[in-house]
């Protein structure tokens, strides 16, 4: 028993720290991109176009992971890339997580009126198809990384405020909650301090996985190019480019999916581990 | 003057009524006990006073006087401080009474804080002997503690101790022995019983069991349906119960001088007795 809860323990250590590594190191070349870049990332070179990855015979080692079919180098802009979809994942992430935690929260425990209003609202949101919905927004905005950050908002806050709500509403029937209430505390302070450390974890775990989403939403956006300008480079709007040459140039299509795939299950895996370690019981 | 005073309360879910006409008093230092089978009202009635009732319940008419206050009459936040400064909570279940991401010594430091204005040292201290006197060994290693840290049965001391904290007039206990196992049942019961005796404090104790009753209390209310069947001295009340249905419920009790005698149910003729109050109180009132 205590061998398989080492080993249980052991593994989620890992999964945290490779997860947390890869994010850490992404972070470092999106803040450091311009002294980490080994080439300008919008410089086009059509001698140099679709050079492929250092292995491979005929690459260039001034393009490590090769050139996209305009010649430029897929490595940089991947780097610049990262910056974009961080930027969107840290804001997007923790406006929605914000905004639909405490409408959750509200919901849930104080219930009445307040949760009949954020519930309905919840219900009539989620009828909407999430990417026609965003690019419409998107339509009416205009592009650029302030509008996609709104429609991720716009889009997910529901996702927090369903799950909050019914945590919220779970540690309010529990017997602690009426004992602070009947101490006399005013109920937002007993909101705040007696259910949000209860629904913490879930909360954590929510917004790791919301990163993820708004790293994909931001994808997918650019994908349909209607993300921020098109000469700044993001991970969808490589995607997108890549697949015109995907026969003649496969790693300028799968080299940004690397890396996409990789922070998204980053993300996700971080969320898991965290919500271990906000857990007391589990601590 | 009785500390807690209620008048013909009424109380409904919906249009279901779940509380009818319920008058009861608790005088200061008293120990009342709150009698009925599950689902008769009784906590109900603790909850309407504490000011926990869920929100679906509805309170339709009546007075609750605390200490000469009319909580009904008063706003929100008043009635809360009122009922803060005032009255406590030993709460059912000890398992989910502490909040399991908090170290039990702010929870039960908040109280003094909130109440009565204490600084966080004073509080801790005071948190500390009073622990003590819940005969909790090392008091300032278990307000260290996480509650899952600790059992059943020291939970509810630290509950207990938490409730005596800022030296209320009113305790409810809900049912606080229905979650322990029978050994630890009783050393709790002794528990209360001797804060309840040191304190003074008045105690609204509500419970499904008469030998608790016989133990802790000295008078009682007998609750059926919502209905308050009868009111009594806990002696009488044993001697010569006033009504059919507590002579049924008396008579139902289990018997340790008599192991071996078959359990005896309340008889059906009884129950449809007290339905039959209910109905026409309820058709008198208009509920039907």
């Amino acid at each position: 028993m205590a061998d398989a809860r080492g080993l249980v323990k052991r593994r989620a250590g890992a999964r945290l720290w490779l997860s947390a590594g890869w994010l850490v190191l992404l972070v470092l070349v999106a803040l450091f991109a311009p002294l980490l870049a080994p080439q300008d990332p919008l410089m086009q070179d059509l001698f140099a176009a679709r050079l492929p990855p250092f292995w491979a015979s005929g690459a260039d080692p001034n393009f490590p992971l090769g050139t996209d079919s305009l010649g430029r180098d897929v490595l940089s802009r991947i780097m610049y890339g990262a910056r974009v979809a961080l930027s969107v994942a840290l804001i997007a992430g923790i406006l929605t997580c914000v905004i639909g935690s405490v409408l959750g929260l509200i919901a849930g425990y104080f219930r009445g009126w307040p949760d009949v209003v954020i519930s309905r609202l919840v219900d009539i949101w989620m009828a909407f198809p999430p990417v026609l919905f965003s690019i419409l927004l998107i339509a009416v905005m205009g592009t650029g990384l302030g509008s996609i950050i709104i429609a991720v908002v716009v889009i997910d806050w529901t996702r927090f405020a369903r799950v909050i709500r019914a945590e919220a509403m779970s540690q309010g029937a529990m017997d602690y909650v009426a004992s602070a209430q009947v101490s006399g505390r005013k109920r937002f302070s007993i909101m705040l301090t007696e259910i949000l450390p209860n629904v913490m974890p879930t909360i954590v775990v929510l917004l790791t996985l919301e990163m993820g989403i708004a790293v994909i939403v931001e994808a997918i956006l650019s994908f349909v190019n209607l993300s921020i300008s098109t000469d700044d480079p993001t991970w969808g709007s490589m995607i997108a480019e890549g697949r015109l040459s995907i026969h003649q140039a496969w790693w300028v299509l799968v080299f940004p999916l690397i890396a996409l795939f990789l922070t998204v299950l980053s993300l996700s895996q971080l969320g898991e581990g965290l919500k271990d370690r906000f857990d007391p019981v589990l601590r | 003057m009785s500390f807690l005073t209620i008048e013909n309360l009424n109380a409904r879910v919906g249009t279901a009524p779940i509380l009818r006409d319920v008058s009861l008093s608790v005088e200061a230092g008293e120990v009342r006990g709150l009698v009925g089978e599950s689902g008769a009202g009784k906590s109900m009635i603790g909850k309407a006073v504490l000011g926990t009732l869920p929100t679906a319940v509805e309170i339709e008419s009546g007075r609750i006087v605390l200490d000469g206050e009319d909580l009904q009459a008063l706003k929100p936040r008043d009635r809360r401080r009122v009922i803060g400064a005032k009255a406590a909570l030993i709460p059912q279940d000890p398992l989910t009474a502490l909040n399991p991401s908090r170290r039990v010594g702010p929870q039960i430091t908040n109280r003094l804080v909130d109440i009565l204005g204490w600084t966080r040292a004073d509080a801790g201290h005071r948190a500390a002997e009073l622990l003590d006197e819940v005969s909790i060994p090392d008091p300032e290693r278990v307000m260290r503690a996480y509650p899952h840290e600790l059992s059943g049965g020291m939970r509810q001391r630290i509950l207990i101790a938490s409730a005596f904290a800022a030296e209320p007039k009113l305790i409810i206990a809900d049912e606080p022995t229905t979650a322990l196992d029978v050994t630890v049942q009783k050393q709790i019961l002794r528990l209360i019983r001797q804060m309840q005796a040191r304190h003074g404090t008045a105690l609204l104790f509500v419970t499904h069991d008469l030998g608790v009753v016989s133990k802790v209390c000295q008078s009682l209310t007998v609750l059926f349906g919502g209905m308050v069947l009868e009111d009594t001295r806990v002696e009488q009340f044993f001697a010569r119960p006033g009504h059919p249905y507590s002579a049924a419920l008396l008579a139902a009790t289990p018997k340790y001088t008599d192991p071996d005698a078959s359990l005896t149910p309340v008889p059906d003729a009884v129950i449809a007795g007290v339905e039959a109050e209910i109905e026409a109180h309820d058709r008198m009132h208009g509920h039907v």
